[in-house]
Order: C-alpha cells, then structure tokens, then sequence
C-alpha cells in the first residue's frame, strides 16, 4: 500500500513537471546572446543618449536587433539597415564608396560605421539628425536607400504574428507604430559599444604598446587629437578637411549657412580596419593615402578648417608609426559579438 | 386670495428656475472645451482640389494639401489665470474633417476671456526623439534628413508658378535661431467663455489662407514657388501667417 502511494504521488510529480516543460515556443524565452545591458566605460565621458524614456530590456533590444536585419523595412524587401551596415565590418560596408539601395540605386554619401552612438549628438555626415530615435526613419523613406514607407512598414509587421509578440513583449502591448519601432531599432543600436581595442586594453593596464605604437600614439596627440579627440577619437563636430572639391555643401545643406559649406562630421578613427574606404564620399582607398591628404593633398577653400591651413608634417617613418598606432583602435570582439548578429 | 396664490407659485417658479440658472460656478470643478478651426481664402470657405482663388499679388491658385499644427493651446480667465492643455499637440488637415476641432477636458469652470497658441510644434519636442499621435512622422509632417517638424504645409498649383509641373508648395519648418517659423497666437474672445459642468462651450476660429501671401511679405508666386527649407523666406510667410486666426464667435 505505502508502495503504490509512493508510485502514485511520482507519477503525478512526473506528470506536472512534463506538463510545465510544454511552453509555446513563442513564449520562450529570448536566447542568451540578447542579456544586453548598458555599461559605460570607465574614463568616458557620460553618453548622450541614456535610454531615458526607452528602457534598455533584452525583449526591446531583441527586438531591435530582428528590425535592423530585417528587409522587410524596404519597398521590395530586399534591403536591411544591416545591408549597408555589417557588423564584420563595424557596421560599415567595406570597399563600397557608396553603398547600394532598393532597384541598383547608388547612394550619395559613405556609409558610416556605427560604434558607440549613444556618445553621438548628431547622425548623418551633415548632422542633419538630431536625436538618435529620430535616425531610423530615414534611410526607410530614403527614395535611394529603403524607399519605403511607415504605414507599409507598419503594415508588413503586423502581418507576422512573432513580431506583434515582440512589441507585446517589449511595450506592454501588440500595438506597432513609427515610435515604437524607433525606439526598438535604438535599443539596438545604441547598444552597441566598441570598447575592447588593444588601445582599450593598454589604457585599462591590460596591455602595453609596441614601442612604434607608442611613438604613433605621441605623434597622434601631436598631429590629430583635436579633432579626433579621445576616448571616442571624434569631437563630434564638423570640419572641411581639404578634400577636392564636390557638390555635396555637407553641413551647409542643413544650416544653410555659406560658412558651413562642405563640411561634415568628423569621424571617430576606432576600428579603421573594418572601414574603408575613407571619407564621407569614400574617396580615399588607404590610412596611408588618408595621411598623405594631410601631408600634401590638402586643397584650399574659404571654409578649410583652420587647424590645416597648413599641411600636418610626418615624415614617412612618422606616418608608419601613426598608422601602427591607429591599428590599436580596432576593435576584434565587437565585430564578432554575438550578441550583434544577425538573429 | 386667490391672486396671491399664484403670485406667490410665480414668485417660487421664478425663483427656482433663477436658481437652476445661476449654478454657480465651481471653481474647483472642471469640465471640457472645444475648439474649431474654419479655413478660408479671403472671405470664401476653403475648399481643396476643385476651386479657384486668388492671392495678393494676383496670382491664381488652387489648394490640394493644408495642413498646420495647433500646439500648447491655453485659456485665459477673465481674473488672469491660465488653462494649458496636458499634451497640447492637434494636427488640422482641411482634407480630414475629423481634425478641425478638438475638446480639452478638464477644464476648470470659469469665465474665458481669450486663448493662445503655438502655430508649430515647439522646439522641445524637435529635439526630443521619436514621438507618437499627431506627432507621429507618419503624418507626414516630419522631416527625416533635418530633423524637425514642418508647422505647416500648404501645396496647390499656380498657373503664374515657375516650377516644372506649376506646383505651388510652401512647407514651413525651423525651429531654431533666425530660422525659428514658430509663432504664438492670441485671440480675445468676443463673448466670455463659461466653462462649467454638463456644457461644452465651442470656439469657432477662422483661418484665412490668403493670409499667408499677403502682408507684410507679398508672396510672388513666379519667384518663389517652392519654399522647403528652413531660412528667411520661410520665416517671411511664419510673418504673414501669424495673424490669419480670428475667433468667430462661440457657442
């Protein structure tokens, strides 16, 4: 009799615990590589952007991630903001001067890498955005990027059930309009933080410089960190660097002011490995032909920053130090987190 | 005796009925508000696509798209003090009819002398990321590539215009420095407004389309048929434009 109790209360011990592992799938939990949480480096300034009113959760930035490499956002599905934005090559697109939009159409300006947004004050080469949520949208409605637009988007999401659980799961409820989807896409992207570069490293004391990095990093504080400045190697500001003359008015097309013409926003100089070409038109092919520029190819114009109304010196050994010194900016971790990719 | 029988019943009925009338007002109760917005050319009621008008410097024209944000929107009391509606963002598109008016709620009861408001979206809310309701891009009222909301949008066609297709298009944006097209309205009432429980009073505003070409800045339209980005221009019609509101009446 004890035996047949025992028999019976294991067996419905078996039964409920074989019941409680049957979940819907849907329901499950989010896989690990999603646990996401904001750390700010030590010794960065505080960034810009602090998720307030959009609470970073691995659902959000889960979320955030599936939008970012989803084709679905473009007019004949074909195109993600991952196209032209790949985490090998930090969310670059390496060797394209200009990257490719919907229908074969070639865009205007170099795609940026995107690292450490959340310390940006302004998106785009000319700055013409201003606040990080406000980015997404617009190479969706760009005629030569994605083409597409908010209602089809919207429309296209609430078309797939396992999206509608998404935006339950990260906003409280299955409702999916242009904020909420503004404000996912950021958890993503905000997210993304370069930080593990050798130069990361040496500056925490965990590494140390090659003697040639070394003089590449003295020279650098010589020759570049104004407007590259540390930690994050850009002042976020924007300069006309010298390049040959162009159409493109950068920063004047936004402010229209005459004194803003061809300049654009200095970029950072972490993970140049992944990055070229160089320039807001990706016209420079090399970081030795970059140096170069600054050497002898700078071409006057009423609005030439004035920190290069003179050419930068370095000799040739100089410039192979600098670039010995700018290689400790790469960043080999987060080009593979998996946490990034693709879901 | 029988005379003062029904003296004293009229006596009663007027007093009770001067009671119900005068309810007096609650000044810790609140209740709603409308408005609504009538747009016009000139004196003649605006209507899109199919009519004809003309503009101060003698250009013909129709009107295909109008659209203006109505922002901050508060009333005044005759003793001073202010209403400011919570979330005070309404879009008005004269295509949709639905968008010509709005209640705000929670009102205190009162008596209003006049009302304010932004015609734009102020610049908190241009800097402020991604918004939703009639703030949301999907209204078209956004642009993406300079960030910022266009407070008002007029298109049509214009045989004197001198674009291509003989477009006639005026999106007013800019929100900042000389480029700054935000304008504040106020409006004194005709008649007090009496806000107060189980009513809701209605401002009829007028809006006069024509405003916007005519002074101080007259408008060519053979030189400036399209004004889209931020700068003095613009600013010159935000000029005109910030006097096109009257109120109506209310009711």
């Amino acid at each position: 009799m004890k035996n047949k109790i025992v028999s019976i209360v294991f067996l419905l011990v078996l039964i409920f615990t074989l019941w409680s592992c049957h979940t819907d799938p849907l329901l499950q939990p989010m896989p690990k590589n999603t646990d996401i949480s904001f750390v700010q480096p030590a010794n960065w300034p505080s960034p810009h952007y602090n998720f307030q009113n959009n609470t970073l959760t691995s659902d959000g930035f889960a979320l955030g991630r599936r939008l970012f490499y989803d084709a679905r956002l473009s007019i004949d599905n074909s195109i993600s903001c991952a196209s032209c934005h790949e985490q090998t090559t930090a969310f670059a697109q390496i060797d394209h001067a200009f990257s490719h939009g919907v229908r074969n159409q070639l865009g205007t300006r170099n795609s940026p890498a995107l690292f450490n947004l959340a310390w940006h004050t302004s998106f785009f080469w000319d700055g013409g955005v201003n606040h990080i949520e406000n980015q997404p949208i617009a190479p969706i409605l760009n005629p030569v990027e994605m083409d597409e637009t908010i209602p089809n988007v919207i429309a296209k999401l609430n078309a797939d059930p396992s999206y509608r659980l998404q935006f339950k799961n990260t906003f409280g409820s299955e409702e999916i309009n242009t904020q909420r989807i503004q404000k996912a896409i950021v958890q993503f992207m905000a997210a993304i933080v370069s930080n593990q570069s050798k130069y990361d490293q040496v500056k925490n004391g965990k590494a140390s410089f090659t003697a040639d990095e070394q003089a590449g990093y003295i020279l650098f504080h010589q020759k570049c960190n104004t407007c590259h400045a540390e930690p994050l190697f850009t002042d976020f500001s924007f300069r006309n660097n010298g390049l040959p003359f162009s159409l493109d008015s950068g920063r004047a097309h936004i402010t229209g002011l005459a004194s803003d013409r061809f300049k654009f926003k200095v970029p950072s100089l972490r993970n140049l490995n992944f990055t070229k070409p160089y320039m807001h038109n990706g016209s420079i092919a090399s970081l030795g032909a970059v140096l170069d520029h600054y050497t002898s190819g700078l071409v006057p114009s009423p609005t030439l920053d004035p920190l290069l109304q003179n050419p930068i010196t370095l000799s040739a050994t100089d410039k192979s130090k600098l670039i010995a010194f700018l290689n400790t900016l790469n960043d080999y971790e987060f080009v593979k987190d998996l946490r990034f990719k693709q879901p | 005796m029988k005379s003062n029988l029904i003296l004293l019943s009229i006596l009663c009925v007027s007093l009770f009925s001067c009671v119900k009338k005068d309810d007096p007002i609650d000044a810790n109760a609140s209740s709603n508000a409308k408005v609504t917005f009538s747009n016009f050319v000139g004196s003649q009621p605006l209507t899109l696509q199919t009519k004809w008008y003309n503009n101060a410097n003698g250009d013909s024209f129709k009107v295909n798209v109008y659209k203006y944000y109505i922002t901050n929107v508060k009333l005044v009391k005759s003793d001073a003090s202010v209403y400011a509606e919570n979330e005070s963002y309404h879009l008005i598109n004269e295509a949709d009819v639905n968008s010509h008016s709005f209640v705000m709620a929670n009102v205190p009861e009162g008596s209003y002398t006049s009302i304010s408001f932004l015609i734009g979206v102020d610049s908190a809310r241009n800097t402020s990321g991604a918004q939703t309701g009639a703030l949301d891009p999907i209204n078209g009222m956004f642009w993406t590539w300079n960030s910022g909301y266009i407070m008002a949008k007029f298109e049509g066609v214009s045989p004197q215009s001198t674009s291509m297709d003989k477009s006639v298009v005026y999106h007013l944006g800019g929100f900042s420095g000389p480029n700054n097209v935000l304008r504040t309205v106020t409006l004194t009432f005709p008649t007090t407004m009496i806000v107060k429980k189980g009513t809701t009073p209605n401002v009829h505003i007028d809006g006069d389309v024509a405003e916007w070409f005519s002074f101080p800045n007259v408008i060519d339209f053979a030189q400036k048929p399209l004004l889209m980005t931020p700068g003095k221009d613009l600013v010159n019609i935000a000029e005109n434009y910030k006097d096109m509101f009257k109120v109506n009446h209310i009711d």
